[in-house]
């Protein structure tokens, strides 16, 4: 060895501030510390990226074409007026566009969250460090948004090649996607972290978003539910990103729909920000 | 070198999850460039009071200082001046060592070529500069410690906490641990830790609390504990297990501080051992083995607690 000293500051603490100041501006200072955890997404994913790629293009020319066009023939010879006189693949697209916004959510807000407090504990380490249960949680979405930001463009490219872009509003639903997914993202793992099992999760997906997947106007017009259950329908966050999604890529938007939906998805999301912020704390500081 | 400037200073330190006290109204002193060391057995609070130090866990009650700094107000500025090893490998086995480094420095907001060069120099020092490249998940567990070691130094820490640095190793990798963990001690380096080894609180540590039971039982360097709370030798007697309780009773007036009767020993705590293994055979006691040691923290922790460390 006998190399120069390693390591630890013997003594005289130079003073330093161990929390540098980032050159991040004002709106976004509090997410600087964030920055630094979804730094460490950005680094994860860099081995995975290929495979996950593969399968955000698969799903959707998966669906597009089985259902868009396969079954879509179907439907469109009796008639689309209960469609809004659009083909089925015009129809579907938009909602499945929604849907993939929420399922790239719950894939980022459950395992990956149980892995890092359970199974990897590198939210543990992360911990130890200048950053707070709550910057670890931001940094968390901060990833998530990149992946469904990732995930929409994709489908549009598909959607689009598909023939099934009809209108420039199309642009306009990356942002709704990708509020939508927020509005999964945050409440869920809020959740996610006060788990030690992954059994929680298998519930979810099976009460929970497959229902959700099926139900919400994804596929039909909520409309065809029995009057009783459609205002369930209507209160989930995915008929939000649905209708919404579907006003735009029709190029029919009103407004005041538009500020419901909006509303809607943006209390949860930040709903779930705030709890989160709460439940990973009292997770991570024991 | 110890100093005598205080870097932790905890007063009637209490620690609660629900009923259970994990840690009862502890109080001690820390000073800048000493080894300290919380030695006990496994439930005796050791990780609970570290976890406190690592402002990871809030105080149920009591006051702890750190750096001259409140442990929760500003957890987060103490933070950036510590450095970790937990009990438990918290690293990122699907990514590289030289990954490892690199986020954990991102952690402390440390720029890009800083940590790089940090980084060599570190695994120079924990000897895995020839693993740079490899994913974590194929190093052994003594070689996932250093690196843990490493990765806790890249802010170059003021204080560096190791809970149980070298449980769950084996021998060999024990030493190789202890031996870096001594050159950081001779560098200077502020180290607080825990273990259940005695022969590791002995190596290491400067000066130590005896934790049972969530108090401290004893604090004192490892010398004046065992000058203490021991004699200077012991006299270990083995007999076939027929005979053990006849021999115990037949050497009841051999002259000795202290005897204890283990399951499977007894020690007669003695100034002279050879005197007193004399002494022994004198009564026409036989034992299968006999062993003259000097006291160790063992002896003191039994002494203290009626049992053994490692049970």
């Amino acid at each position: 060895m006998g190399s120069p000293a390693v390591s630890a500051r013997p003594r005289s603490p130079a003073p330093r501030s161990p929390v540098p100041r980032s050159p991040v501006p004002w709106p976004l200072a509090p997410w600087s510390l964030a920055l630094r955890a979804f730094r460490f997404w950005l680094t994860n994913y860099r081995r995975t990226w290929r495979g996950s790629i593969y399968s955000s293009v698969a799903s959707p020319v998966l669906y597009l074409g089985a259902m868009g066009l396969g079954l879509g023939t179907l439907v469109d010879q009796h008639g689309t007026a209960r469609l809004g006189g659009v083909s089925y693949l015009a129809f579907l697209a938009p909602g499945l566009l929604a849907a993939t916004a929420m399922q790239t959510a719950m894939g980022e807000a459950t395992y990956p969250v149980l892995a890092s407090v359970k199974w990897l504990k590198t939210y543990q380490a992360a911990a130890a460090t200048p950053l707070r249960p709550a910057d670890l949680m931001r940094g968390h979405l901060l990833f998530t948004a990149m992946r469904l930001l990732m995930n929409c463009a994709i489908f549009l490219v598909v959607m689009t090649a598909f023939g099934a872009a009809r209108s420039l509003w199309l642009l306009a639903t990356i942002p709704v996607c990708l509020l939508t997914g927020l509005a999964f993202a945050a409440p869920i793992e809020a959740f996610a972290i006060t788990r030690n099992k992954d059994s929680s999760f298998a519930m979810l997906y099976r009460f929970f978003l497959i229902p959700l997947f099926l139900f919400s106007g994804t596929f039909f017009p909520v409309s065809q539910l029995p009057g009783w259950i459609r205002p369930v329908a209507y209160a989930t966050p995915l008929w939000h990103g649905v209708a919404l999604c579907r006003s735009l890529s029709l190029g029919t938007p009103d407004l005041g729909g538009a500020l419901v939906h909006v509303s809607y998805l943006a209390v949860l999301a930040l709903a779930g920000l705030l709890i989160g912020q709460r439940t990973y704390r009292r997770r991570l500081y024991v | 070198m110890p100093t005598t400037e205080v870097l932790i200073r905890a007063r009637n330190l209490t620690k609660r999850f629900g009923e259970f006290t994990a840690v009862d109204g502890i109080g001690f002193e820390l000073h800048r460039g000493e080894a300290f060391g919380f030695l006990g057995p496994n439930g005796a609070g050791k990780s609970s009071t570290m976890r406190m130090i690592g402002c990871v866990s809030p105080p149920t009650g009591g006051e702890l200082s750190i750096l001259g700094m409140d442990s929760v107000a500003q957890g987060q500025v103490i933070r950036g001046r510590l450095g970790v090893v937990p009990q438990e490998d918290t690293l990122d086995v699907e990514l590289t060592v030289r990954e490892n480094l690199l986020i954990y420095g991102r952690y402390f907001g440390l720029p890009r070529d800083l940590i790089a060069e940090r980084t060599s120099r570190l695994l120079n020092f924990v000897q895995l500069a020839d693993r740079a490249g490899d994913q974590v998940e194929s190093l052994s567990g003594g070689m996932k410690r250093r690196l843990t070691i490493a990765r806790s130094l890249i802010n170059e820490p003021e204080i560096l906490l190791l809970d149980e640095p070298t449980t769950g190793l084996d021998p060999q990798a024990r030493h190789v641990v202890w031996d870096r963990l001594f050159r950081l001690k001779q560098q200077g380096v502020t180290l607080v830790l825990t273990t259940h080894y005695m022969d590791e609180a002995e190596q290491l540590c400067d000066r130590l609390v005896v934790m049972d039971g969530g108090r401290i039982a004893a604090e004192g360097s490892p010398r004046e504990l065992i000058e203490r709370y021991s004699t200077p030798e012991v006299l270990e007697l083995r007999f076939h297990p027929s005979d053990h309780d006849q021999a115990a009773e037949k050497l009841a007036d051999v002259p000795a501080d202290r005897a204890e009767i283990l399951a499977d020993r007894l020690l007669l705590y003695v100034p002279d051992g050879d005197a007193a293994l004399a002494a022994v055979r004198a009564r026409g006691v036989d034992p299968l083995t006999s062993l003259v040691r000097r006291s160790t923290l063992e002896d003191v922790f039994l002494r203290l607690t009626g049992r053994r460390l490692e049970d």
